[in-house]
């Protein structure tokens, strides 16, 4: 039996800061992991990744990562996951720091 | 120090300028990733966690007060004001745009220095002892022909697409700091019955997923013959080497599968059909490059005021104690600048610790720093009557840690607060540690001792080779780290033994703590060190430190 299929995001580096990115609902790439498309199903998940893959001017590897729903939208399952919507843990470098949350 | 000549110069600044090509023909959308990642990797720039990050070769180690300047003012410039040197003697800056790193490159030609083969199936980097050319101990400065290497390793057409990534480490000194014997091949200065300088050939040895020590291909190659010898290995090696399997591609593996014997006539037979094409030009590069490593004018002055200063400033002895080693020249010392302040991040620099650093290599230290492959700075030439004015400008600048050799001087790999390799951190982990000693202040009595981590089996941390080894895994999504203990990266290189389960983030300092306290009731006297202590005793006490109530419950 093939394993159940758990939620996914889209996830990526913008091209040009190399900023971890999430594919929106409306197709933008946000730098908020909340404001991503949780998506539930498998072959839609499939057709998310090949649409972002196809946007090679804005992003590089691409790829579908774990999440659940939280109070603020989708958060990450695993750890690795989690410090992309942070940043390093030694300094106030990257997300942390420069980008405001939503509310 | 080597200065680029024309020839180095023109294929530099070539290579930044197609390189400034490729990165326009990725933005603009005429490059897909796919493309352009074996592009930007062959010029050290990776993708990583949170951003790009750019691998900048330090060659051999050695950088001179311009270079360190001008590493100093890409991190201002283009980065978050820092660097972070690593195990394999380079420097890596951890936030660069794509758009500003064509910028980077040529900065960093203006001062003869580039990122090329810092990544990619290629010889890397050639690294060497960082006391190169100021050891007591040295039989002759492996730094000249280190340099050879590299200028027959770059962009060499045979061996731009081997069968995996290929190091090569030198060393002057029967005294190994290279850990040579860790990596593809390793070179050892030695002397034959004769009394000629050769080199020792070592080869196969390497950390990562299957750990394993070089061997000796053969005991005594000479000056002459030693670039046909290396290129015949690297030439057998690239068309035996396993392509079929990443995991199995290393040399390490191939020696391991076709026996030494095999290789080594392979080597043979390769070396006596490619030697008369050298046609002795090596030869005539080399002199040339050693003239260039020629050893500064040493001066001869009066000490008194060192030893004055040392009775007098109990902060000051303590770090001569920890952060000098002994120089060849009368008079003069080789200080280590420990970047492991305890709770830092062990190997980033601010730009301003760097101009510090290149303004005291500059006015005390005959214009020469290294950087160590256990991410530490060094100023090789220093008179001992200059030190206390070393010592109180590097304490204004934050570098005077007195660690060098001890429990906090740990070497450690981005892990998973940057690497996208990563399974698990290490920064935090080191800081953490070197915090608690910190706090303990038992370090100076515990003595040497050589912690390394690695937040991957990649093992870029040595943590294979550390007295105490930690490597940070991902244990059914929670980061877990394994303890090997007894390693080794010096003349006797041994590869630590699995202590046993792994401890999670928040036991494993108290696991260490215990090792190490546990150690001190466990030596036979105060001189004996934790590797001596652990050799002659054996896994199980530390086990039993490590593991007390498991230690209870099977005596019940």
């Amino acid at each position: 039996m093939p394993a159940r299929f758990t939620p996914k995001v889209v996830t990526a580096n913008a091209l040009l800061d190399g900023d971890a990115v999430w594919l929106t609902e409306d197709d933008r790439w946000s730098p908020l992991m909340s404001e991503a498309e949780l998506i539930t199903d498998e072959a839609h998940a499939d057709l998310r990744l090949l649409q972002a893959k196809a946007r090679a001017s804005e992003i590089a590897g691409a790829y579908l990562a774990d999440a659940q729903m939280g109070d603020d939208g989708p958060e990450p399952v695993h750890f690795r996951e989690a410090f992309r919507t942070r940043g390093p843990s030694n300094y106030a470098h990257g997300k942390q720091t420069e980008v405001p949350s939503r509310t | 120090m080597y200065v680029y000549n024309d020839f180095d110069e023109t294929f530099v600044r070539t290579r930044v300028a197609q390189f400034r090509g490729q990165v326009e023909r990725r933005i603009d959308g005429s490059l897909t990733e796919d493309e352009f990642k074996p592009l930007r990797l062959m010029n050290g720039l990776y993708l990583q966690l949170h951003a790009y990050m750019l691998r900048v070769a330090v060659p051999y180690g050695t950088l001179n007060p311009a270079q360190m300047r001008q590493l100093a003012l890409i991190a201002d410039r283009w980065d978050k004001g820092y660097g972070h040197f690593t195990t394999r003697q380079n420097i890596q800056y951890n936030w660069p745009k794509l758009g500003d790193v064509p910028d980077m490159l040529e900065a960093l030609a203006d001062v003869g220095m580039h990122a090329i083969q810092t990544s990619g199936n290629t010889i890397r980097n050639v690294t060497a002892d960082h006391f190169a050319g100021a050891a007591a101990d040295e039989i002759e400065d492996p730094r000249a022909i280190a340099e050879l290497l590299r200028q027959w390793s770059t962009d060499h057409p045979e061996f731009q697409f081997l069968p995996r990534k290929f190091k090569i480490a030198v060393t002057g000194a029967a005294a190994d700091r290279a850990v040579t014997r860790a990596h593809d091949i390793g070179l050892v200065v030695v002397r034959n019955d004769a009394g000629e300088v050769g080199y020792q050939v070592i080869v196969g040895g390497g950390l990562g997923r299957t750990p394993m020590v070089g061997k000796v291909l053969r005991d005594f190659v000479s000056k002459a013959d030693l670039l046909p010898y290396v290129e015949a290995i690297v030439s057998v090696y690239n068309l035996l080497g396993r392509r079929d399997n990443k995991y199995k591609a290393r040399i390490k593996i191939t020696l391991h599968e076709n026996g030494i014997e095999t290789i080594r006539d392979l080597v043979e037979e390769r070396f006596n059909a490619i030697r008369a094409g050298f046609g002795g030009y090596d030869q005539t590069l080399l002199a040339e490059i050693e003239t260039s490593f020629a050893p500064p004018a040493f001066v001869t002055k009066a000490t008194d005021g060192y030893e004055a200063a040392r009775l007098a400033n109990p902060a000051f002895r303590s770090w001569t104690d920890t952060n000098l080693s002994a120089h060849k020249a009368a008079g003069y010392a080789i200080v280590s600048i420990s970047i492991k302040k305890h709770g830092a991040t062990p190997g980033d620099a601010t730009s301003d610790q760097m101009r510090v650093m290149a303004d005291l290599a500059e006015t005390y230290g005959h214009g020469e720093l290294r950087i160590s492959h256990e991410q530490n700075v060094i100023l090789p030439h220093v008179h001992q009557s200059d030190l206390p004015a070393v010592y109180a400008a590097l304490r204004k600048a934050d570098l005077a840690t007195a660690n060098i050799g001890l429990a906090s001087d740990i070497i450690a790999c981005p892990g998973m607060d940057y690497c996208a390799l990563a399974t698990a951190r290490s920064i935090p982990i080191a800081q953490q540690i070197a915090t608690r000693f910190d706090e303990l202040k038992i370090e100076h009595d515990v003595g040497p001792l050589k912690i390394k981590i690695s937040g991957c089996i990649n093992a870029c941390g040595h943590h294979h080779v550390g007295h105490i080894g930690i490597l940070g895994l991902d244990r059914a999504g929670v980061e877990n780290y394994q303890i090997t203990l007894g390693g080794d990266g010096s003349e006797t290189t041994t590869i630590g033994e699995r202590a046993g389960p792994g401890f999670s983030a928040d036991d494993i300092v108290p696991a260490i703590e215990r090792l190490v306290t546990g150690y001190l009731s466990l030596r036979a006297d105060p001189s004996e060190t934790f590797l001596q202590t652990y050799r002659r005793l054996g896994l199980a006490p530390f086990k039993t430190l490590l593991y007390p109530s498991e230690d209870k419950a099977d005596a019940a």
